[in-house]
């Protein structure tokens, strides 16, 4: 598991550009031997900044595999950011980077 | 009062030493503050009960809401959305995919300073209307955009 983020400020706004490396099942696709595979996804994104919570994203099966997600906020260079999700198995990830 | 919540921090801290230094520094998110993710919500199958359940209501008004999509995807496995909006004081947005089997594929709460927009990737089983809600100054406006699926098209 990975998560590949960048984050930019340009006149005062934060753009977030983040990569999950994550299956994103749906629980309706078999496998080789045509069983079904469980769903498995990323359920709940947090992202904070400088002690705030500026995003929160709950995501269905429907995001597929390996999730983007682009988001703003209001912030600055040099202002640290934290990206975390958690899935339905109760797996998590995250990533903290500086905003450049 | 004051010693109240002092006992109660102090004896949270306690065992949680330097992950409660750092929780109050706000480099950690502490759980409790997640809400829990509503499951139901985006099992919910069919647009209007799907609208209802995540929103609350099936009225809404157009909004001053854009989406950027393909208008023809050529894998509906992996398609590209953008919602971005104009208007103001906006504290929840939200993606449905009127045709897909639970509707909502999305849900997103803003947080301080946050921009309304968003953006990922999504998938579609067949072609559909995409329709965006934004909830500005408490009530829910929407938007939606036909994508047409190629399911193993060239993107002709």
């Amino acid at each position: 598991m990975s998560i590949r983020i960048r984050a930019a400020e340009r006149d005062g706004i934060v753009t977030v550009r983040a990569l999950m490396t994550h299956p994103m099942e749906t629980g309706t696709a078999k496998d080789s031997a045509g069983n079904l595979i469980p769903p498995h996804h990323i359920q709940t994104v947090l992202a904070e900044s400088e002690g705030n919570t500026v995003m929160t994203a709950y995501w269905n099966v429907t995001i597929s595999r390996n999730p983007f997600f682009q988001f703003q906020f209001e912030g600055s260079s040099g202002d640290n950011l934290k990206l975390s999700w958690t899935d339905n198995k109760g797996e998590s990830d995250s990533v903290e980077t500086t905003v450049g | 009062m004051t010693s109240n919540k002092r006992r109660v921090f102090l004896k949270g801290s306690l065992a949680a030493g330097t992950v409660g230094v750092a929780v109050g520094a706000g480099l950690l998110a502490p759980s409790k503050l997640l809400a829990a993710f509503p499951a139901d919500v985006f099992e919910t199958r069919g647009y209007e009960d799907a609208l209802e359940a995540a929103l609350g209501t099936t009225e809404m008004e157009e909004g001053d809401i854009e989406i950027t999509a393909p208008e023809i995807a050529e894998n509906g496995m992996v398609v590209p959305v953008t919602v971005e909006t104009g208007m103001s004081d906006v504290s929840e947005m939200a993606l449905f995919v009127v045709e897909n089997g639970s509707p909502l594929t999305s849900k997103y709460i803003l947080g301080a300073g946050a921009v309304p927009m968003f953006a990922t990737r999504i998938k579609m089983g067949e072609s559909s209307d995409v329709v965006a809600t934004v909830k500005s100054n408490g009530s829910w406006y929407k938007a939606s955009r036909e994508v047409k699926v190629t399911i193993g098209g060239c993107g002709g």
